[in-house]
């Protein structure tokens, strides 16, 4: 009775947490970039990494859809699980992960060809729809869940590159949503932006944790604390502390956040 | 107290005059351009010399003087039998034909007045080549024999160059092929209006024709051999050089066997375009045993050569694709694949294209190679259509324009202008078509 209790607990607990890291290392080639690093994830929040440039935060960010794996130097080693199930393991194909957790990255990066096209093309290789209405209906939400379905409805075959940056990066969003994924990996999606483009971007981060767990990286703390409920502070590839985003900003434990946060480092 | 006002020493206070270094750095600057233009106007004098050389010397070749006379055919001679049996009206060779042409000039001169003194055969005004059109046309026509009829027949190499400036009445004196009668003749039936002076298809559609009858020699062999040779090319080096090139900067990893891969095609780019030829005539001939002389053979030894000349612009041209937009790709969870062929190569193309065509026009105006494998004979038979046609002998245009300028006739320097015309046409029709290709490719945005 108590045993089954118990395990019921950890269920709940599990079910919490999206992403659960353990012992996470990441090398380049000799160099160590990524030390030891236990993280959980939750669902439906923002979680931000945040520290100085160069700890490791993107490194890390990307072992979570094993983009890492593209670059042949990099070994990545520990343990990291996506709804219990282990993301490294043999079994795992990428192609597929990386439909599950979707990426957004520094530059917006279009492809070029229309809006459209850009939006539609997660949901043509995955064949996530069945006829071109239903494409259509996916493009159109995509969009919306975007917030760039107002500027671009009347011009869906315009080329995507021919947009603002703001409103690229933006399209990169709606096409990163588009293959339905369940976490959304952003690094520093903000940091090409005009500050009236970063608040629009920013608004749809807040309301895209509704319905996805998002990770977002960026070297500005006002940004981490606008969005986020979690942050976790990386320094020289550690991960020195993780909590709520209140917490971290009023009442950090470590020496070395603080001094970050009041901007003696980094 | 310090005075402001002045500056530094050397720094004038106004910016109206400009200081000796500003000075120096303009006039560097101008020397500069000045250099340029030098370096362009250069380069454009050359190419108007070669374009003016070329065209003065070749335009004649896309001409041909014919001479039109009504040859009588009599019965006696063309069929002594009078059965009109094929076979035997064969054996009447083009020398039994010779004297009906002499004739008929004779007949045309009788006809227009024309006496000209110390003419000496007369009949060497008219082509050799004519004696056997009248026979094939005989042969074709029996019921012509008996009667006459009017053909046009091609001047020999020196009448036609008699219109085309070539041959004058002094040189005439001073050569045994032709004689100042002859020419008298020439203009006295160009005044009757049988003599007339037009466009050549013959020369694009002709195959090529012995040391002395210039005037019928054509390009037709040498076209089509070249077009079997590129089709060959195009499709094995687009291909082959494409995968290599993709397999070379997508999915191979990073090691001293592809190091060496890379070295290795730089390398062959570099190798004289001879050392094809022996390694083709070695590799498809001797040892594969395909025919000498055939499109095949000469198409696998241009596609050697070419291949890592495609295969270079098209590695950098797929460098050049952004890794933003392969990151963009895999991020949504594209295979690498998929990346590669929905975005990288898309991107890539227009530079794979101009690298391609670049390769083709190089492989085009290539003839060292051809020279080893046999595609300098003479051939006289159009190749049939392909696939069998690649295995039958044809030449090239660069081997007929080579082969052409080691003939003694004057008229053959004519014809192989004329040729090098035509491959530069070839040459300027491809890079069009490059240029065409990129433009709908590019759509960049
Ligand atoms: N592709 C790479 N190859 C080799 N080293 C890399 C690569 N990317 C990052 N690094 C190294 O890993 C460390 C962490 O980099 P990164 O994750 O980009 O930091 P951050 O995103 O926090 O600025 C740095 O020391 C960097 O030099
Ligand atoms: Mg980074």
């Amino acid at each position: 009775m108590n045993e089954m209790r118990l395990t019921e607990r950890e269920d709940v607990t599990m079910a919490e947490s999206k992403i659960s890291a353990r012992g996470v290392q990441v090398y380049y080639g000799d160099n160590h970039a990524i030390k030891d690093v236990d993280v959980d994830i939750q669902d439906k929040t923002v979680t931000a990494f945040i520290g100085p440039s160069g700890c490791g935060k993107s490194t890390f960010l990307r072992c979570l859809n094993r983009m890492n794996d593209t670059i042949d130097i990099c070994r990545v080693e520990g343990d990291i699980r996506l709804d219990n199930e282990d993301i490294y393991d043999k079994r795992v194909d990428p192609v597929q992960l990386r439909a599950k957790v979707g990426m957004v990255f520094q530059k917006p990066n279009p492809f070029p060809k229309s809006i459209y096209d850009n939006v539609a093309y997660g949901p043509r290789i995955h064949g996530l729809a069945r006829s071109k209405a239903e494409l259509d209906e996916i493009v159109e939400k995509s969009l919306r869940r975007g917030a760039i379905w107002d500027e671009v409805k009347d011009r869906l075959h315009a080329p995507g590159t021919g947009l603002s940056g703001g409103q690229q990066q933006r399209l990169c969003i709606a096409r990163a949503v588009a293959t339905e994924p369940e976490v959304l990996l952003m690094d520093e999606p903000c940091s090409a932006l005009d500050p009236i483009a970063t608040s629009q971007v920013e608004e749809l981060i807040s309301e895209l944790k509704e319905n996805f767990s998002v990770v977002i990286v960026t070297h500005s703390m006002q940004q981490a604390a606008r969005v986020s409920q979690k942050t976790a502070f990386f320094h020289l590839g550690v991960l020195v502390e993780y909590g709520e985003t209140a917490q971290i900003f009023t009442n950090p434990r470590d020496p070395r956040t603080e001094s970050y946060i009041t901007g003696r480092i980094g | 107290m310090t005075d402001i006002t002045h500056a530094s020493p050397g720094r004038p206070n106004s910016i109206l005059a400009p200081d000796d270094r500003t000075r120096r750095r303009n006039a560097a600057e101008a020397r500069f351009r000045l250099y340029g233009i030098l370096a362009i106007g250069v380069a454009i004098l050359a190419l108007i010399f070669l374009l003016t050389s070329v065209v003065r010397n070749g335009a004649g070749a896309f001409t041909q003087t014919y001479i039109s006379l009504e040859v009588a055919l009599p019965a006696d001679k063309l069929d002594k039998n009078g059965n009109r049996d094929p076979a035997e009206m064969a054996k009447v060779s083009t020398f039994g034909y010779k004297p009906l042409i002499k004739a008929a000039i004779q007949d045309a001169m009788a006809a227009q007045g024309i006496a000209i003194d110390g003419l000496k055969k007369p009949e060497s005004l008219v082509s050799e080549d004519a004696a056997a059109q009248i026979r094939n046309y005989v042969l074709a026509h029996p019921e012509v024999i008996g009667g006459s009829r009017t053909f046009d027949m091609l001047a020999s190499g020196r009448i036609d160059g008699f219109y085309k400036g070539r041959v004058t009445m002094q040189s005439a004196e001073r050569d045994s092929n032709v004689s100042p009668e002859q020419l008298r003749l020439a203009d006295a039936l160009k005044e009757a209006g049988l003599v007339e002076t037009r466009f050549n298809w013959n020369f694009i559609l002709w195959p090529d024709a012995s040391e002395n009858r210039p005037e019928a020699a054509g390009l037709g062999v040498a076209i089509i051999g070249s077009l079997y040779m590129m089709f060959v090319v195009l499709a094995l080096a687009l291909p082959i050089g494409v995968a290599a090139s993709i397999y070379l900067e997508e999915f191979a990893p990073r090691n001293w066997f592809t190091d060496l891969i890379e070295v290795n095609i730089s390398n062959l780019a570099a190798v004289p375009s001879i050392v094809y030829g022996i390694l083709g005539l070695a590799l498809f001939i001797n040892f594969g045993g395909l025919p000498q002389s055939a499109p095949i053979v000469g198409g696998l030894v241009l596609s050697l050569m070419t291949l890592p000349r495609i295969i270079i612009p098209a590695r950098a041209a797929i460098q050049a694709v952004p890794p933003s937009i392969r990151e963009a790709a895999l991020g949504v969870g594209a295979s690498k694949m998929q990346t590669v062929f929905h975005h990288v190569l898309p991107l890539a193309a227009p530079g794979i294209l101009t690298g391609l065509i670049i390769g083709l026009a190089q492989a085009l105006g290539e003839t060292a190679p051809l020279l080893l494998i046999g595609m300098v004979a003479f051939v006289r038979d159009f190749p049939a259509a392909p696939p069998e046609g690649l295995f039958d002998p044809a030449t090239a245009l660069p081997v007929q324009i080579y082969n052409w300028t080691q003939r003694s006739d004057p008229a053959f320097v004519e014809r192989a202008s004329g040729a090098i015309i035509v491959l530069l046409v070839f040459l300027i029709v491809m890079n069009a078509v490059a240029i065409v290709l990129r433009r709908r490719f590019e759509r960049r945005w």
